[in-house]
C-alpha cells in the first residue's frame, strides 16, 4: 500500500517547490537574485485565500494570489533596478514584510494570529490521496506545462534570449538596444506570479491560511534551482528529488527501519551542499547574478 | 555583498520602527495600592492563537477580575526579542513578570538574576538537568510552571486505543524535543493500559520552532498514518495539526487536538482534546503574588490539579462510546488517586 503511495506523496509534496524553483529560475536568469520568493510564496498564499473568501470563486483566488505575488515582486524589482538595493537584503526585506503584513492582515481580517476561515479547494474530479486524484488535480497540469513553457520561453523564443542576455552581460544587452531594467522587471514579476501560485497551491491543499505556512519552502526552492544548474527542467528534477527525500524520512519515521530520521531530514541540505561545491558538474550561475546595472 | 547606504537607512528606519511599535506594552498597569501589577510576554504566534497565547490571556483577564491585578503585556515578534520584553517589563517594576512557552527558559534564567526583587514565572519552563543528572533548580524569585501533559495524554491514548476499529492509532509531534515527548509517552502508555496489542505510530515535523507551524508537513504526516491502517491521530505540534485535521477530513478519519479545545477545526473529526490550562496556571501564580504566597521552584499541574484534562462535552459526545467513557473516567480517577502514575517519557 505505501509503495503506490510514497511516490505520489513525493510528487505531491514537490509541487509547490517547482513551481517557486521556476519563479527562480527566471528572475535569476535575468540576473536578479530572488531569496524573496519565501515572503511572495506566503504572500500568494494570503492572497488566494483573501480572494476565494471575497469572491467565493478558487479561480479568482488564484488570480488574487498571482496578483499578490506580482505586487512583492514588483517592489523587489524597483528596489533592486531603480534603487539599484542589494539583492540579497532586498529579499530578506521583502521575507520579512511578507512575514509581518500576512500576520497583521490575518488579525485585521479574521481576528486571529494563527489561521483563516476555511475555504473551498481547487474542485476535481477525482477525490482522495492516490494518482488518480494527483492526475486529475488541475494545478498539477499547470504546473507541468509551466516547466515545459518556462523552457520554451528561455530558449526559444526572443523574450526569453534577451531575459539570458541581460542576466549574462547587461552591458552588451544594453549597446544591442535592449533595455535592461524593463527586462529585468519582467522577469522577476513573473517570478513573483510563480512563487504566488505555489503559495496558491499550499492554501488549496490546506484549505486556509496559517500564520508561517510556506515553512521556508521559498528557500529549499532556490536551492534545488541552483542544484538545477538555473536550468527549469534539471530545478524541477531536483524538486522532485527533495520531494522524494522528504516522503522517505516521513515513511521512515512511522516504521522501524531503524535509520536515523533526523539524517534523512538532511539530505535535500547536503545534496545542495555537494552540488554547490561543484561535485555534479560545474554550477554556474548567470554572469551578472546579483550585479547591479547599470 | 555590499549593503548600499540607501538600503541600510530604510532597513534601519524600518527596524526602529518596528522596535518602537512593541515595546509599548499594552494593557493598564495602574493599581490600587496592593493589589499586584502583572507583565505576560506571549509565546510566538501571539494573541489569537486559539489556543497557548489565548489561554495565558484569558487567565490575566481572571487575574485582573478576580484579584484585582493590573494587567499587560507584550507580543514580541520572532527571535530575540523576548528576552528584551521580559527585561522592560521587570524595569518597569512590576511585580510578577510571566513568559509563556519553554522558548523563554534561558531567558527567564538570566532577568530573573539580574532583577532579585521581581518575581518571574515560566509556562512550560524547561528544566536544565546538571551534570550529576539531577535537577537543577530555578533562581528563587522564578516559579516554573510546568504541566503534567503525559497524564492528559494518557488519558486520549487510552480513549484513542478503546475507540479505534483497526488497532491503529497515530501521533504527531511537533518540534522533536522533551516536551512534546512527554505527550507522546503519556499517549503510549495509555494506549497499552487499555489495549496493550495496539499499534502506536509516531512521526515528528522537525527538528526547529519551525515544526511547530507547517501544516503542509503535519498533512502529509497524517496521511502516512492513515495510509497506514491508523484511523484516529493525537497531535502535539501547534498550528502543524491544523493540517493533521486537514488530512482527517479528506480521510474521513479522527484526530485528537492539544492544548485547547479543537473542536471546531474539523467538526465531527476532532475525537477530543488534550486542553492545557494555561489560564489556571497563570491565574495560581498571580494569586501566590496577592496573597504573598510566592515561591521560587517549581510548579506542576496535572489531571488532579486542573492543569491538563481531556474534553467530553456535547460535541464529541456522539463519538465517544459511553462504555468507553466510563473506563476512561476510572483511569482519570485512578491518576488522581495516585494509583496510576503516568511516565514522562
Amino acid at each position: 500500500m505505501i509503495n503506490c503511495d510514497l511516490p505520489v506523496q513525493a510528487l505531491r509534496i514537490s509541487v509547490p517547490y517547482v513551481l517557486a524553483a521556476l519563479g527562480g529560475v527566471v528572475s535569476e536568469r535575468s540576473g536578479v537574485i530572488n531569496i524573496g520568493l519565501e515572503g511572495m510564496m506566503l504572500l500568494g498564499a494570503f492572497g488566494t485565500v483573501v480572494g476565494t473568501l471575497m469572491t467565493g470563486s478558487p479561480l479568482a483566488g488564484l488570480g488574487f494570489g498571482l496578483l499578490a505575488g506580482l505586487l512583492l515582486a514588483a517592489v523587489h524589482a524597483t528596489a533592486t533596478g531603480v534603487f539599484r538595493a542589494d539583492h540579497i537584503v532586498s529579499g530578506l526585506a521583502i521575507n520579512l514584510l511578507a512575514a509581518g503584513a500576512t500576520r497583521v492582515l490575518l488579525k485585521r481580517l479574521y481576528h486571529s494570529s494563527s489561521n483563516s476561515p476555511r475555504i473551498e479547494g481547487i474542485t476535481s474530479l477525482v477525490t482522495g490521496h492516490g494518482l488518480l486524484a494527483l492526475l486529475a488535480h488541475p494545478l498539477v497540469w499547470v504546473t507541468v506545462g509551466l516547466v515545459a513553457g518556462v523552457w520554451w520561453l528561455l530558449n526559444r523564443t526572443v523574450l526569453g534570449l534577451r531575459l539570458s542576455s541581460v542576466g549574462e552581460h547587461p552591458e552588451a544587452a544594453a549597446a544591442a538596444g535592449l533595455r535592461v531594467l524593463r527586462l529585468r522587471a519582467i522577469g522577476v514579476m513573473m517570478s513573483g506570479m510563480l512563487a504566488g501560485m505555489s503559495g496558491a497551491w499550499l492554501a488549496f491543499d490546506q484549505h486556509q491560511f496559517t500564520d508561517g505556512m510556506s515553512g521556508g519552502r521559498g528557500y529549499i526552492a532556490l536551492a534545488a534551482m541552483i542544484f538545477g544548474k538555473w536550468r527549469p527542467v534539471p530545478a524541477a528534477a531536483a524538486c522532485i528529488l527533495f520531494g522524494s527525500a522528504e516522503a522517505i524520512q516521513m515513511a521512515l519515521q512511522g516504521g522501524s527501519a531503524g535509520i536515523p530520521v533526523q539524517l534523512v531530514q538532511t539530505l535535500p541540505y547536503v545534496l545542495t551542499l555537494v552540488a554547490l561545491a561543484g561535485a555534479i558538474g560545474r554550477a554556474r550561475p548567470p554572469a551578472a547574478v546579483g550585479r547591479p546595472y547599470p | 555583498m555590499t549593503i548600499r547606504p540607501l538600503t541600510a537607512t530604510l532597513l534601519g528606519l524600518a527596524l526602529a520602527d518596528l522596535a518602537l511599535l512593541w515595546l509599548t506594552p499594552a494593557g493598564t498597569a495602574s493599581t490600587r495600592d496592593g493589589d499586584p501589577r502583572v507583565g505576560l510576554v506571549f509565546d510566538v504566534g501571539g494573541l489569537g492563537d486559539k489556543s497557548f497565547n489565548d489561554s495565558a490571556y484569558e487567565g490575566l483577564l481572571l487575574a485582573r477580575r478576580q484579584l484585582g491585578a493590573g494587567i499587560e503585556y507584550i507580543e514580541p515578534g520572532d527571535g530575540a526579542d523576548r528576552e528584551s520584553g521580559i527585561r522592560l517589563l521587570a524595569a518597569q517594576g512590576v511585580d510578577l513578570v510571566i513568559g509563556v512557552g519553554f522558548m523563554f527558559t534561558d531567558d527567564l534564567n538570566l532577568v530573573a538574576r539580574e532583577y532579585p526583587g521581581v518575581f518571574f514565572a515560566g509556562v512550560d519552563y524547561a528544566l536544565q538537568i546538571g551534570k550529576n543528572g539531577q535537577v537543577i533548580q530555578p533562581p528563587p524569585n522564578l516559579l516554573a510552571l510546568k504541566f503534567r501533559e503525559e497524564e492528559g495524554s494518557f488519558l486520549t491514548g487510552a480513549l484513542a486505543a478503546l475507540t479505534s476499529k483497526t488497532g491503529i492509532i497515530g501521533f504527531v509531534g511537533g518540534m522533536d524535543i522533551p516536551l512534546i515527548h512527554k505527550f507522546e509517552a503519556g499517549y503510549r502508555a495509555g494506549a497499552a493500559r487499555v489495549r496493550p496489542d495496539c499499534t502506536v505510530l509516531v512521526a515528528y515535523a522537525g527538528v526547529s520552532p519551525q515544526a511547530f507551524k507547517d501544516p503542509g508537513k503535519g498533512k502529509e504526516l497524517a496521511l502516512t498514518q492513515y495510509a497506514r491502517g491508523a484511523d484516529i491521530i493525537f497531535h502535539a505540534s501547534g498550528s502543524t495539526g491544523l493540517g493533521v485535521f486537514e488530512a482527517a477530513r479528506e480521510t474521513g478519519k479522527l484526530a485528537i487536538g492539544v492544548d485547547a479545545d479543537q473542536y471546531s477545526e474539523a467538526p465531527g473529526h476532532v475525537l477530543t482534546s488534550m486542553v492545557k490550562r494555561v489560564d489556571q496556571a497563570v491565574l495560581q501564580a498571580v494569586r501566590s503574588v496577592k496573597e504573598g504566597q510566592f515561591q521560587g521552584g517549581i510548579m506542576t499541574l496535572g489531571i488532579k490539579e486542573g492543569g491538563v484534562d481531556y474534553i467530553y462535552d456535547e460535541h464529541n459526545r456522539d463519538l465517544i462510546d459511553p462504555a468507553v467513557r466510563r473506563q476512561v473516567e476510572a483511569l482519570r480517577a485512578a491518576i488522581i488517586s495516585g494509583d496510576i502514575v503516568v511516565p514522562s517519557r
